[in-house]
This record gives structure tokens, sequence and C-alpha cells, in this order.
């Protein structure tokens, strides 16, 4: 296996994706990453010199909306699935040191 | 006949003319629910009572002539990652499990708009990670074929309830093979639209440049009957296209005369089974014989399809995912301290394996020192493989070749190993990453009674011309369905 | 002989777009809605949600990157940034990082030291987050999100200004042009317009740059200054110890007058930007640039010269009128409508910067219109309202744009012009006030302005205190 996933790594990906894994899904996690990107190393053998990423498919361009206001007030439906609310807001844990 | 065993084209039409009310088809398929879902599980969701109360309120539509459309009065089944309004939509996650959509996706819209009623809503694989429906936090769907194996997926609880007469038609999603595969598996007809055909509002993103809702239907006719009622231009999804050619009904022709069709010879080498490559190539055969030009050639890049595919689809869905924190909607842990803890705890819980592991990888291919050799090259690789693509389709109509290396396996089979797992994607994911359109259909049955799907491949927004190829295949084929309980 | 120290400055500065709805929705961006009132499923980030450009916040921020002297990139993208944050619903900001809208602009300032040019490496287009508010009751934060989804545009400078008096002279002309284009209104208090303060020191001569800080939250020019002041001495004082300047961001506190360090291992600072897929590509032809450029407006400069040669006003009147597009526009329209360019000048210059200073506003502020002040005026040359009960008027028009005509005619504040109405007044105010009469007659030439102030008061002051004074001096 050509890429060896460090703990360090798997620590690292967890703060960026806000993930915690315990230890066990930690080594399986590490191997299965390793094996995915030994597979996707495979992309490593075209030879993509000069070859523009390409993000959209399609030549859909410019696709905008006129600046005029379509939304009323559906602040009850907007907080319908919140986990916690108090006046009119989402409850969140504590932001500010 | 037997209601349950009506087309939804032909259900419409015997509502229509007054043989069956929508009432009766509503009851009928329900009462097939409750009999079979203890053994399927199509559902994560059945709505009895709306769906009733919607059957009622179609029916005087239809008696009023307010409704008179192709499939007005027929009962459907919506996969669980299209918003319903007030419907409980999951993904099958347990992030989403208590999560009741404000709105509904355009699609379903569209449905409505038409006279549809709706049944309720189909398991997944969770967030539509997965190829056997087996990781939805709701249980596993079994195939109706055979309840010992999978019906594929992601959209296998749709594709299974077609199959099991638990709904005339469903909506699947296919972001890499999520509608045929099953499809194929379930032995029914699932189209995967162009990219930008129908509208993506309310369908709850996996890989947002891949991802494609279209119909799981009994046959091709109902295939180009849903189809033109929701491939609709939508203002509210950037990425949705304005396009005249919708009248996909007038492609159910039985001609392939000077039909160009192409089989890559890159799908039939090694892993695919010979009793799935007999099928498929008997059905090029009967194309032949009704006047197709049938060709040979070399698509090339088809081994790259997949570790592209997986690049990508990933890297969107770790940031598609990112906004299920416990904060505005779904799961929130119980106990945590602080904000980062009750967002990792919540995630933690909140998300199944399959997709803790595309996220963890997602993440890791956007991350800083990667991104250029993990993301970008696969952007640069896509490229490639839609000029191969170009260049097929220089040469020919349709691109005809089977869904999968094989028929549905054993419930349990094919967890364990991933890239075993990715691996049988590999026919479909080339389809999504060049934005084509896409049809599965059944051509055979194999040794095991499990049913071998056939895949037609065709331009941007050239559904026609699969429209028109199936329905010419499927007339020469004849009657295909499964026996109901032996 | 101690270390010389240059400081080196570039600003990221954000700019909210005047437009009338969010940037990727149909919500309002009016201010002070009740909390989450101005939201939808897109600036809340509701699973299955997509987002749609408003076509205004891109031609805003072409007119501000040629207004800039930008190159527009005619081929460019909305990128994500990803980043946890309450105040970010979909926990990733539409922002552009790989094609920016605009880039290598530059705009000239002036200081004392003279003039020269700062460089802007790029604009580009992004979203607002929502609001946190913290609940001290319940030991918990609260989030809004009307504020999600509002359009900005980030200005990015190069490291080119080398003091407070640069930065505050840079900011200057970026609200100048972007108030000229009509683009915000860039109110640093209300956080219209915000600025990062990024900021290094270096041993004069040095080549090389030091390690810099981001500053946020400042919001006002003082506090800029004093941040980069405070700034300035903790690095030097790092250095002269021997220590390094640690690359963070660090929130400034101007109560204290120190800032300190945001930081959290839970911030990777990794932030995944990758092309929205939910979002096409924006492909802008010659003829859109042409269009855009073509709607720009005078900006101040080329005001100031018009105004040298068209009016007879002050250097400095010029100077402060042009200071704001809203009162160069009150002015010009005022005179338009055919009053004498000196006195509408006045107006501005005296009432009108008065009472904004009275009443803490800022010139954007000002409510009343050309047509009134012009009657106003009107109304003092043809002597129908004397100067004091003009100045009442104006309070008036300035607090409720007031048409001043019916004013005066309802509240019956017109001069009274008739001699022997004032004549008879006069004679009862000489008749009543025998002391200030001899005083007068005695040579107390001041005693006058007592006898013209009781008349005027007799009068409820609409007379013409000219005409009174004649009178006086004709009866005495």
């Amino acid at each position: 296996m050509a890429n060896i996933i460090s703990d360090e790594t798997i620590e690292y990906v967890g703060i960026l994706a806000k993930l915690e894994l315990s230890g066990e899904e930690k080594e399986q996690a590490k191997k299965d990453m390793g094996s995915m990107l030994d597979y996707i190393d495979k992309l490593g053998e075209l030879d993509t010199e000069g070859v523009e990423p390409m993000s959209h498919v399609f030549p859909v361009k410019n696709v905008f909306r006129e600046d005029v206001v379509t939304n009323g007030d559906v602040r009850e439906e907007i907080l319908k699935n919140a986990p916690g609310e108090k006046n009119g807001m989402f409850v969140v844990p504590r932001t500010f040191e | 006949m037997n209601i349950l065993d009506m087309t939804a084209v032909s259900l419409a039409a015997a509502i229509k003319n007054k043989e069956v009310t929508v009432k009766e088809a509503t009851e009928a398929v329900l009462a097939q629910i409750e009999k079979n879902e203890d053994t399927f599980h199509c559902y994560v969701t059945v709505d009895r009572e709306g769906a009733l109360r919607k059957a009622e309120e179609v029916q005087k539509k239809i008696d009023a002539g307010e409704l008179d459309g192709s499939l007005a009065g027929v009962p459907v089944a919506i996969k669980d990652n299209m918003c319903t309004e007030g419907m409980l939509t999951t993904c099958s996650s347990k992030i989403l499990g208590n999560f009741v959509p404000t709105f509904s996706s355009e699609a379903v819209l569209n449905l409505e708009k038409a006279g549809a009623v709706i049944l309720g809503k189909t398991n997944m694989d969770e967030f539509a990670m997965g190829s056997t429906t087996e990781t939805s936090a709701y249980g596993v769907t079994k195939n109706p074929w055979n309840p010992e194996h999978v019906p594929g997926g992601s959209s296998g609880g749709s594709a299974a309830a077609v199959a099991a007469n638990e709904c005339f038609y469903a909506l699947g999603s296919d972001t890499g093979g999520s509608i045929r595969q099953p499809a194929s598996f379930c032995g029914v007809v699932g189209l995967k639209p162009t990219y930008g055909r129908v509208s993506r509002y309310g369908l709850i993103a996996y890989g947002s440049s891949l991802d494609q809702i279209g119909p799981l239907c009994k046959d091709v006719t109902d295939c180009a009957a849903i189809m033109e009622i929701i491939a609709t231009h939508d203002s509210k999804d950037s990425t949705s296209v304005e396009r005249e050619d919708r009248d996909f009904t007038s492609a159910l022709v039985e001609d392939v005369k000077g039909m160009r069709i192409g089989i890559p010879k890159d799908y039939f080498g090694e892993g695919l089974d010979p009793e799935v490559r007999s099928a498929v190539l008997k059905a090029a055969e009967v194309l032949k014989e009704k006047g197709a030009i049938v060709e040979e050639f070399d698509l090339s890049l088809v081994e790259y399809a997949i570790p592209t595919y997986y690049t990508i689809a990933a890297a969107e869905a770790s940031s598609n995912l990112e906004r299920f924190d416990g904060i505005k909607y779904g799961y929130r842990t119980e106990e945590y301290e602080g904000l980062h803890n009750m967002y990792k705890k919540s995630r933690s819980e909140g998300f199944g394996a399959e997709v803790k592991r595309r996220i963890m990888l997602g993440s890791f291919v956007l991350s800083s020192g990667y991104y250029d050799a993990y993301y970008l090259k696969a952007l640069r690789v896509k490229a490639l493989i839609k000029k191969a693509f170009d260049e097929a389709f220089a040469k020919y109509d349709v691109i005809l070749g089977p869904v999968a290396p094989t028929t549905a396996p054993k419930l349990g089979e094919s967890l364990s190993d991933p890239i075993k797992m990715y691996l049988g994607d590999i026919y479909t994911i080339s389809v999504n990453l060049a934005g084509l359109p896409g049809l599965s259909m059944p051509c055979g049955v194999d040794s095991k009674g499990l049913p071998i799907g056939l895949q037609l491949i065709g331009d941007c927004f050239n559904e026609k011309k699969l429209i028109q190829t199936a329905y010419t295949y499927e007339k020469a084929r004849g009657a295909f369905g499964r026996k109901e309980d032996k | 002989m101690a270390k010389q120290y240059e400081t080196v400055i570039g600003l990221e500065v954000h700019v909210e777009l005047a437009t009338k709805t969010k940037i990727f929705c149909g919500c309002s961006t009016a201010f002070g809605g009740e909390p989450n009132t101005h939201t939808c499923p897109v600036c809340t980030g509701m699973p299955g949600s997509l987002p749609v450009l408003n076509k205004q916040v891109l031609e805003y921020a072409v007119a501000v990157g040629l207004a800039t002297n930008c190159t527009i990139t005619q081929y460019c993208k909305f990128d994500r940034k990803n980043y946890f944050y309450p105040d970010n619903p979909q926990n990733y900001q539409i922002s552009q990082l790989y094609l920016p809208i605009c880039r290598n602009g530059k705009v000239e300032i002036e200081t004392e030291s003279g003039k020269k040019f700062v460089e802007i490496h790029e604009i580009h287009m992004e979203e607002d987050a929502g609001k946190l508010i913290h609940d001290e009751w319940d030991d918990c934060s609260l989030v809004d999100y009307n504020r999600s989804g509002v359009p900005l545009i980030e200005i990015v400078s190069e490291p080119d200004m080398r003091s407070a008096e640069e930065v505050i002279a840079y900011l200057e002309k970026l609200r100048m042009t972007i108030q000229y284009l009509g683009a915000s209104d860039c109110k640093l208090q209300e956080g219209s317009m915000r600025a990062d303060v990024n900021l290094s020191i270096r041993e004069v001569g040095a080549k090389e740059f030091g390690t810099r800080t981001e500053m946020k939250n400042l919001n006002s020019f003082k506090a800029i200054a004093r941040a980069i002041e405070g700034e300035t001495e903790r690095q030097i004082d790092l250095l002269e110890s021997g220590e390094k300047v640690i690359q963070e961001t660090r929130r400034w506190d101007d109560n204290k007058g120190e800032s300190y360090a945001m930081r959290s291992k839970e911030d990777a600072q990794d932030y995944r930007y990758f092309p929205d897929p939910d979002l096409v590509p924006i492909v802008l032809d010659d003829a859109f640039l042409e269009e855009i450029r073509a709607k720009q407006p005078e900006f101040r400069e080329e005001k100031m010269l018009r105004y040298k040669e068209e009016f007879d006003i002050p250097e400095y009147d010029i100077e402060i009128i042009t200071g704001s597009k809203h009162m160069a526009d009150i002015f010009e329209a005022t005179v338009a409508l055919g009053s004498q360019p000196k006195k509408v000048s006045n107006w501005l210059m005296v009432e009108t910067l008065r009472l904004l200073k009275e009443n803490s506003m800022d010139p954007e502020d000002i409510r009343f219109s050309p047509e009134n002040l012009a009657k106003l005026i009107s109304l003092t040359d043809a002597k129908a309202i004397n100067s004091s009960v003009a100045k009442e008027v104006f309070e008036v028009m300035f607090k409720e744009d007031i048409d001043p005509e019916k004013y005066v005619e309802e509240k019956g504040l017109k001069t009274v012009n008739d001699e022997g109405a004032l004549r008879k007044t006069v004679e009862e105010v000489i008749a009543n006030n025998p002391q200030s009469v001899e005083d007068y007659r005695n040579g107390k030439e001041k005693a006058i302005g007592f006898l013209v102030g009781q008349t005027m008061k007799a009068m409820k002051g609409k007379a013409d205190p000219g005409m009174v004074n004649q009178l006086l001096k004709e009866l005495l």
C-alpha cells in the first residue's frame, strides 16, 4: 500500500469534517482511506498535461435572478425542525469565550 | 386485468375511462404494500391517509375535467432523498430521522400537478451512498425476485417497490448508477436523464454535479410519460436547462432502422458475468435484426471512471453534508461540551459508516496540499472521459452495454470490501461524469432467476433516441415481469 | 542606536452591496426585521435548496472593479469555502477564490506625505453570515439568519500602505467611489463596510516582509487607527525582546485598546475551496462590460473640477459637498431647480452640517428633497419669510421633509409686509419702552437692537428685521 494514512491525518480530517471516530473506526478509516487513495492514484497513469479541469459538464452559463423580493416571512417554517429554539432564533452552544 | 399488473399509463387510461377509480387503485396498492412490506421493506414512510385523501381530491379533478394528463390518478413512490412538504424525509439516515421539509422538490411538485397520488418515501442507501440499499439506517430492502438478494442501490426501495407492485412507478436519483443499477437488479425500467433535464431543487444533494432525478417504472411507455412530466426548466436550479424537446412519448416508435449502435469492447472485458454478457449481446442482436447498425468500438478510459467518480463525488458530498450539524434540523446529540463537541458527536452518531467513509475521503482530497493532486486531477480526467464520449457519439446514436457486471448479489456480500463494491458501478459511473442520459431495462433472467439489465447510453439531451431504441427492443423482447407470489 | 521599523499594511475590505435582495435568494436585505423573518430555505441551508445568483450583485461588483481600475475576469466562478460555524448555515460560504470577478486594480490616495497608488489584488463576491447573539440567561448563543446571504464584495489590497493615515485615505477613497456608484452606503458603524487589517513590521530598508497578523472587528476609522498603532507596538515589542510574531487572526478590543488571538485547536484554517457545482460559470462579454462602463457616474475628482468651473462657491464647500454623493446630488438638483448655487451651498454647509452633527447622522442620511430646499430658498429670496423663520422651517424640513410653502402658509409664518400694521406695532413698542427710547436718544446706539427684538416678538417673528429697523429710526 503506497498511501500510508497516519493517525495525525485521520485526526486532522476529523477536525475538518467534524467527525469523531472511535479507536476501531479510526483503524478502519486509515485502512479504507489508504486503499481508496491507492486506487485513486491510478489516475496518475494518465497524462493530463494541458487538460482544463472540468467542473461543469455543459456550457450552461449566466443564470441569474432579478433583484426583486419574492420571499416573505416564513420564520415559523424555518424554525420548525430546529432541535433548539428561543425568541425566534436557533439555539446553539455558547460561541463566545 | 388485475389493477396491480397495470402499467402507469394503462392505469391512467382506465381511470379516465371510469373502469377504475383513483381510490380503488390506491387501495389496491396500499393493500399490496401491507401484504409485502414485511418481506421486502421498500418504504421508509407510507402515508396511507395522505394517499387516500389525495386519491379523492384527484378523482374529483379528473371528474371535473381539470386533470387529464397521461398519469393522472396514478399512485407513485418517491425516493426518500427528495423533499416532500409535510412528509418525513430522512435520506435513510439517522441524522434526518425527524426531518419534515417545509417545501416539496420540483420533480414532486410536477408529479402532483399532473395528478399523482404520493404513497410514501422509499428506502435507499444512506444519502444515496451505496449500491445495495444496505447502508440505510432503517433496515435493508430485499429484492422482490428473491428476498435473499439485494435490490441494488441506492434507489433500491424505489426499484423494489415497482417490481413488487407496491407502486405503479417511482422516482429515484442517480449519481453513479443509482437508478439504472437497481432497475437492472429488480427487472424494471429506469432512466437517468441528461444532467440538467430534471430540476434538482428539493433533492438532498450527494454529488451535486452528478445527481439527477429520474423514473423507475414498468415499461418504456411509462418512462416516456413520466419524463414528460418531470423534465421541466426550473429557475430555482441554476443547472436546470431550458429545452423544447420534451415530447418524449413521440419517440415511442418501433423503428431502429439505420440507428447506429456502438458496443464498447471495454464493457465486455474481465469481471463481466458470462450470463450477463450473453443476454446483453443477444439484445444487441435483436436490435440488429430490427435494422440497427451495430458495431463494436473502443471507448477507452473505462477503468479510470471509478477513481475519478469517487474523488469528485466524495469531495462534493463532504461539503454538501456539512449542513447536517445539529443546529437547524435533524439529529442533535444528547450530551456535549461546547460547540465543536456538539458538531462532532451529532455527526458521528447521526451518520452511518459508509457516509463517514466518503466524507473523510472527500475532506481529505480537498484539503490543503492534496487538492491539485487528487481533486483537480479527477476533474481533468473527467474532461478526458467526456471527450471520449463526444468522439463515440460522433459515430453512434446509442451506446449499448450491460448495466452492472453481475445480477443482484446476496444480502451482506458487498459491503465488506469498498473497492469491490465500487467496481460494481464501472458501467454506470462514466455516464454521470459526462452528464449523459442512460436507460436501464431488463433483457433476460440468469440461471438463479434474477433479472439482467441492458444499458443504453445517449448523447446529452438525446433521451428520445434511447426511448425509441428501448421501445423497439421491448416490443421485440415481449412481456417481462416477475411471477407474482410463487 | 535603536532600530527603525516600518509598518506594512494590507487591507481586506468587506462591503455590503445595496441590493434589495440577498445574493442567492429572493429574501429582503432590509435591516431591522425580527430575527429570522428575512429568511428562506436557501439562506438557512435547508436540505435540497439551491442558490441562484442575483444579477445586480454581479453588476455592482463589476462597476466597483471598473472604478478601481481592475481587470474584469470574463470567465468567473463561485467556490465553496468550507468551515463549521453556526452563523454559516451550510457550513460553507459561497465565495470566490480561483476566479474572482476583478483583479489587478489600483486607486490613488493622497495624504500629507503626497500622492501614491494602492494596488488592489482582487475583488470577489460572496455571501455574508448570520448573526450570533449571546444569551446570558441560558448560557448559550442564538442564531439569526436575517443577514445570512446578504451580498458582499471583498476588496483585497496589496500590502502597499505604511501608516494609519494611508489606510484611512485608502478607505475614504474606496468609500467615496462605492458610494458614488450607489453600490453601497459603506457605513463602518453599521457594518456595511468592514475592514480587516493585515499588518507586519520590518526594519526600514529590509526587502522581505515580516510575519503578518490579521486584525478583525474594526468598526470605525478611529478604531482602525488605534488598532494599527497598538499592533505595531506589540509587534515591535515582540521583536525587540527577541520573540517572534505568530501569523494569526486577532480581535481588536477598542475599549481596552488591545487585541487578542482568536485561536482554537478546532480551527484548522483549511477551507477546502472548490468550485460550487450548484452555480454555473459567469461569462461576461465586452458588450456587458461596456454597458456597465457607460453607466459609471461622474466620480468625485471630476465633480470637484466641474464645480470649480461651473459654480462660484468656495473650494472648501466643494470639498465638503462632494464628500458625499448624496449631498452632491441634492446640491445639483436644487441648483437645477433654479436656486442660486451659493445659497444652496450655504444651506448645506451651515444648517445641514450643524443638524447632522447634532443628530450624529451621516450626509447619506439626509432626507429632505431638493424641491423643498429650492422652495425654501425662493421663499427667502422673495422675502416672504425672514432668515430666522427660514431656519426654523428648515429644521422641520430636515426632520420630516415637509413642503416649506405649505408649512409657512399653514403656520402663518409669512413676513408681514404691510407697512401700516408694522408701523402700528413699532409705535406701540416705542410707547411701552420709554427707557430704551431715551437711551437711544442719548446716543446709546445698541438700544435700538432691543426695540427691534421687542417688535419682532410682538410680530411673532414674521416681520422683515430690516424694515423694522428702518421704521424705528424714522419714528425715533
